[in-house]
């Protein structure tokens, strides 16, 4: 009889969980039909050699690679980030010319991206896209503002998700700003019930959720889009990464919300409310990524870490206002069987002492330009580690000088299992020979004896 | 008297500085007098950073201790502060990009430095930076970027300056995100700095200062 989730162990979830990314289902429920017997012999080889080298149980049977492609497939494809953007049929074929020609390990699926015309729709403002505040041949870009102002910590730590309807969705999306949710907590009985409900009649609002409903309708047909392609794509053999994220709550609230000066300053000026708000953020960015994982039947949950870098903040700042919540998020993650996806951008150096402090081999740290042999040494007993490649090699150098790059850091860390191979930032307009060397060199010298 | 503003504002004490500047100011100091002990707290704020006493945060709260101070200078103001300065240096992030933190971090170095920088922002044509360094005559100059499509951008950038018949009159440097020697070469740069600290040794080297 099977077991309810709730009584599972962490343990027993996470292996529940890999049991799932290795006997993947089609979009109506029913096991995967694979395009060959090879191709499904391949595609279970890859993901149980990141089970071993994320567990650190076993020794994998090589080094496996998991190229962070950003737009990468878009250029390769000859296509324009513009273009991949507003046709998921070309998303769609970039990304399989990619994992088809290059054999990535593990592949991110075509959603990067994104869907240009739910953003439209939405009229977002938090980020620039191709043809829209940048040039269509241009990767899309954050636009940090305050969208939370310095007074808004009260409510924001008081009611997040009215925060967030009724105050922080009207800011980010224009097409939202009449978006004033009524708080149907006021809901209490007969006597009145109906005044609830006036603002829905008001044609503003009414207008703001007709544009949640195209926007929803456009989001549904994008998601049949990247579904169908991960689904085409296991089934010739190659499975994909993560569909969930999450991020440090010191992140979602410099990111997104207050911005990094805002937050920077915030820390000197009202720290106590700077605290108390990740608090508030921790369980809901648990949920976020706990929630995806376990809707796609991924372990994985890709967690981009940002502020915390060496440099963004002293080691006292990082110990006080960083890693305790982002601690608390891995193990909420980990507690609910997924495998925390750190990519770490900037170094970090200085950090590492501090985030060894993690359970054994539930845990995979992908690093930019940290130190890896450090790396390897104060982490190696403890996580997976990967990363490194550096974008600039990829873009202007030579598939010699990439494969010497690869080998080298295999050599570095690759004994023992416990490492990936992936770049360090997204790749976006990296040479397609060097994608290829860094892919080739870790298939080559990645091999365990 | 009271206390220090230069030790006050370089240890980041905020209400203990914006309380000194009051009282100067009520004792109808010279503006001009406080803004400069502002800026040689600002010097040692940019000397710590460089030692890596302070880090970004240290900086940003910096500058948000100085535009208080300066704005309640300001309306006391008769004269305009003059200080002598080093050099110029048009800095901005290239065409494309807009990511503008370590942008202004080393603008904010190389101004408690001594420079004068002239910022042109982010996402600037290449145009601009041509216009700018014509009219400005500045020696130096600075491009930022943090994205790959930066690589490009920086080389088309250092190809009209060249175009503009300036290129021997300018020493380019270019910093951020994924930059490196590789790129420096790329782009055709005369340098790449590391970091903010590097940038300023670099416009100190060029300039003669």
């Amino acid at each position: 009889m099977e077991r309810k989730w709730e009584e599972l162990s962490p343990d027993e979830r996470q292996e529940a969980l890999f049991q799932r990314w290795l006997s993947p289902k089609d979009h109506e429920g029913n096991d995967l039909k694979f395009k060959s017997p090879k191709a499904e012999k391949a595609y279970k080889e890859r993901v149980t050699r990141f089970k071993d080298a994320i567990q650190l149980k076993k020794l994998p049977d090589r080094v496996p690679v998991l190229p962070i492609v950003g737009f990468f497939y878009t250029f390769f494809a000859g296509f324009t980030p513009k273009e991949v953007m507003y046709d998921y049929e070309k998303a769609v074929s970039a990304a399989r010319k990619y994992v088809l020609e290059l054999e990535p390990d593990v592949h991110m699926g075509a959603i990067g991206p994104g869907p240009g015309k739910f953003f439209d729709i939405l009229d977002y403002k938090l980020y620039a896209w191709p043809g829209h505040g940048v040039s269509p041949n241009s990767t899309y870009q954050c636009l940090e503002k305050e969208y939370m102002k310095a007074d808004e910590y009260d409510a924001l730590i008081q009611d997040p998700s009215n925060f967030y309807c009724n105050i922080y969705l009207p800011r980010i999306f224009g097409a939202l700003q009449a978006f004033t949710a009524p708080s149907l907590t006021n809901v209490l009985e007969i006597f009145g019930l109906a005044f609830n409900f006036i603002p829905y009649g008001l044609p503003p609002v009414q207008a703001a959720y007709k544009a949640l409903m195209e926007a929803g309708n456009e989001a549904l047909k994008w998601a049949m889009a990247m579904g169908a392609f991960n689904e085409e794509i296991a089934a010739a053999g190659f499975p994909a990464a993560a569909v969930g994220m999450a991020k440090a709550p010191y992140d979602t609230l410099g990111d997104t919300l207050r911005g990094t000066r805002g937050l920077m300053v915030d820390i000197y000026r009202q720290p106590d409310k700077v605290l108390k708000a990740l608090e508030v953020l921790t369980p809901i960015m648990i949920n976020t990524g706990a929630g995806a994982a376990k809707g796609a039947g991924l372990p994985l949950v890709f967690i981009p870490l940002h502020k915390g870098a060496d440099g963004f903040l002293s080691d006292e700042q990082f110990k006080t206002f960083y890693w305790p919540t982002l601690r608390k998020l891995l193990m909420g993650l980990i507690d609910e069987g997924c495998i925390p996806f750190l990519f770490v951008e900037g170094s970090y150096n200085t950090r590492l002492k501090v985030i060894r402090d993690v359970p054994k081999g539930k845990t995979l740290w992908s690093f930019d330009t940290t130190d890896m042999a450090k790396a390897k040494e104060m982490l190696g007993d403890v996580a997976c580690i990967g990363g490194n490649v550096p974008i600039d090699l990829l873009a202007v150098g030579t598939p010699e000088q990439v494969k010497d790059y690869t080998k080298k850091l295999i050599d570095t860390c690759g004994k023992g299992g416990g490492y990936l191979m992936a770049n360090g930032v997204a790749l976006d307009e990296a040479k397609p020979e060097n994608v290829k060397a860094m892919i080739d060199a870790t298939k080559k010298y990645g091999v365990y004896k | 008297m009271a206390g220090n503003l230069v030790n006050t504002l370089a240890d980041l004490k905020e209400d203990e500085a914006l309380k000194i500047v009051k009282d100067r100011l009520n004792a109808g100091e010279e503006p001009l007098k406080i803004l400069e002990d502002a800026r040689k707290g600002m010097e040692i704020v940019g000397k710590r950073f460089a030692d890596s006493e302070y880090f970004i945060p240290d900086l940003v709260y910096s500058g948000e201790i100085l535009k208080a101070v300066t704005e309640l200078v300001k309306p006391k103001m008769t004269q305009a502060a003059k200080s002598k300065k080093l050099g110029k240096v048009v800095f901005g992030t290239v065409a494309g990009d807009i990511h503008d933190i370590g942008k202004d971090i080393v603008v904010f170095m190389l101004d408690v430095n001594g420079f004068e920088v002239i910022d042109l922002g982010v996402d600037v044509p290449v145009q601009k930076f041509v216009d700018k360094i014509k009219e400005s005559g500045a020696p130096v100059v600075g491009l930022s970027g943090f994205l790959t499509l930066a690589f490009d951008s920086m080389k088309q950038t250092i190809e009209a300056i060249n175009a503009a018949g300036l290129r021997d009159k300018v020493k380019v440097m270019i910093g951020g995100g994924q930059m490196s020697e590789e790129i420096k070469k790329y782009t055709g740069a005369d340098a790449y700095g590391k970091d903010a600290m590097a940038g300023v040794s670099l416009a100190k080297k060029w300039i003669g200062a």
